[in-house]
């Protein structure tokens, strides 16, 4: 118990004096973490949209794929990743194993599914409330989608959060295909995991009280954004809409 | 307000067909929703749906609106019939009542600033003018069935589809949403389907009525006649109607 305390005072010291070492890590991982989401989220969301009003043959097909890519382990997605940009994979030629970038692909590759699956969802359900009313106006396939984006923007302000809070703390792939090279590759909960192993606990739960932070920071961002969006709302009472934040 | 409109209760001139419904099955699942629909629409009619709850109308409005497919027959439109519907439970877009307008205009290829010119006027003639910078989603029902109604009338539409759009306001709304109707109704000569099971209502602004049962157009018959004259041989199904043991 007092080891966990030690820790725990040691840790707040190191948030507390600034650590660069600890600085440096947490900067990173909120670097990979936001391309990830940036890339993940334009794709899936323009994926998900599109998926949600289209009627196609497979289409079942694809709607089971992409919500068992929900559950998707991120070591398998590390190590999927790190195969193709291994030397004698189909992308060796870019050089981005061991880098930042590699990384960035890797946790896009992992919260992909997540955005598209929650905008399929989120898009199909508005389409089937209020589909209609668009198309009644002219708006088409393309453009039906894309309004019903638009007019649902904060539910996937909310998406868009819950895909980085999903890319910040993952560990599996950044670890198979960024190496966790100090001063290089190295990330908040990587460094967690290698602390852990090498008995540098205080570095450890620092940086695990850092993450807890963003996503605690996370947490009241989609609370503001909800408390927000029903004051512009006024008296909605359109019950999927709230049930949605 | 109470204001008194005279509405026109005569047969417009029959020449100039409008819409054609040539043997219009709609199935869903299971269930076919219309069966065997034939109907003709001369432009300037002012035609009402009625029949109990499951009976078809909104169905067939929709399919007549071309947002719903068929599953057989077809659906022919007069080329270059401009034509607007307003659903019972308007949608409102989260964003000010003035662009709501505007979009339906711009999506269909009018220019956005004189999109929003138009869209003004439309809703000056709905008295929403004063409201065009509020978020739409914030309006009253009653308010919400206006705008609806503004955004129809704003891309002047040659026919107007109206699904049952006062039966979800209160009193005072429904009585706002049904003066601008009547208002409408007398100053144009555009072709006009309605949904309603509201009979004052039907009275009042249609000339022509048409009674649907289980998917099926059982009577086709001018107001008056529908009204005023005895049904129980010619029409039974809409005399018990009429009687209030349909419903």
């Amino acid at each position: 118990m007092s080891s966990l305390a030690d820790s725990a005072f040691a840790a707040f010291d190191l948030i507390t004096q600034l650590d660069p070492m600890l600085g440096s890590v947490v900067a990173r991982s909120l670097w990979v973490s936001l391309w990830a989401t940036v890339i993940a989220s334009s794709l899936g969301i323009c994926f998900g949209a599109w998926l949600a009003v289209s009627r196609f043959y497979g289409r079942g097909v694809l709607l089971t794929l992409l919500n068992t890519l929900l559950a998707l382990p991120s070591v398998v997605v590390g190590l999927v990743v790190y195969l193709l940009l291994s030397r004698s994979g189909p992308l060796g030629y870019l050089g981005w194993l061991f880098s930042l970038k590699a990384m960035v692909v890797a946790q896009s590759v992992l919260v992909f599914p997540v955005v598209a699956a929650l905008t399929r969802q989120c898009v199909e359900d508005a389409d089937r409330l209020h589909g209609e009313q668009l198309q009644s106006l002219g708006a088409g396939t393309v453009l039906r989608s894309l309004l019903l984006v638009w007019d649902e923007r904060y539910v996937f302000l909310t998406i868009v959060i819950t895909a980085f809070g999903r890319a910040i703390s993952e560990v599996g792939a950044v670890m198979v295909v960024g190496g966790n090279i100090e001063g290089f590759t190295r990330v908040m909960t990587t460094a967690i995991a290698l602390e852990t192993s090498k008995g540098d606990l205080p570095l450890a739960l620092a940086l695990g009280l850092v993450l807890l932070t963003v996503v605690l920071c996370l947490n009241i961002l989609v609370a503001s954004l909800r408390s927000w969006r029903l004051r512009e709302d006024g008296s909605t009472s359109d019950p999927l809409q709230k049930a949605w934040i | 307000m109470n204001v008194q409109i005279e509405i026109q209760q005569t047969i417009p001139n029959r020449k100039e067909l409008q819409l054609q419904l040539q043997s219009v099955d709609v199935q869903f699942g299971n269930h076919l929703a219309l069966k065997q629909i034939d109907l003709n629409v001369y432009a300037g009619e002012r035609v009402a749906f009625v029949g109990a709850n499951g009976s078809g109308k909104s169905t067939l409005l929709r399919v007549i609106h071309g947002v719903l497919p068929v599953s057989s027959g077809q659906v022919h439109w007069q080329p270059g019939v401009q034509q607007a519907m307003v659903f019972q439970r308007p949608h409102m877009l989260r964003t000010s009542v003035i662009n709501f307008v505007a979009l339906a205009l711009w999506l269909r290829g009018v220019p956005w600033r004189s999109a929003k010119e138009q869209a003004l006027q439309a809703l000056q003639q709905v008295d929403l003018q004063d409201l065009a910078r509020r978020n739409a989603k914030t309006l009253s029902g009653g308010q919400q069935q206006r705008l609806a109604f503004a955004r129809a009338l704003a891309v002047h539409p040659q026919c107007m589809l109206l699904d049952e759009p006062t039966s979800s306001l209160d009193p005072h709304a429904k009585r706002e949403v049904e003066r601008i109707m009547e208002h409408w109704i007398a100053e144009n000569a555009t072709t006009l389907l309605f949904s309603s099971h509201n009979l004052g209502q039907v009275k009042r602004l249609a000339t022509r009525v048409i009674y649907l049962e289980n998917g099926r157009i059982l009577a086709d018959l001018p107001t008056q006649q529908f009204f005023n004259q005895p049904l129980e041989k010619s029409h039974p199904e809409a005399h018990l109607f009429l009687r209030g043991e349909r419903v």
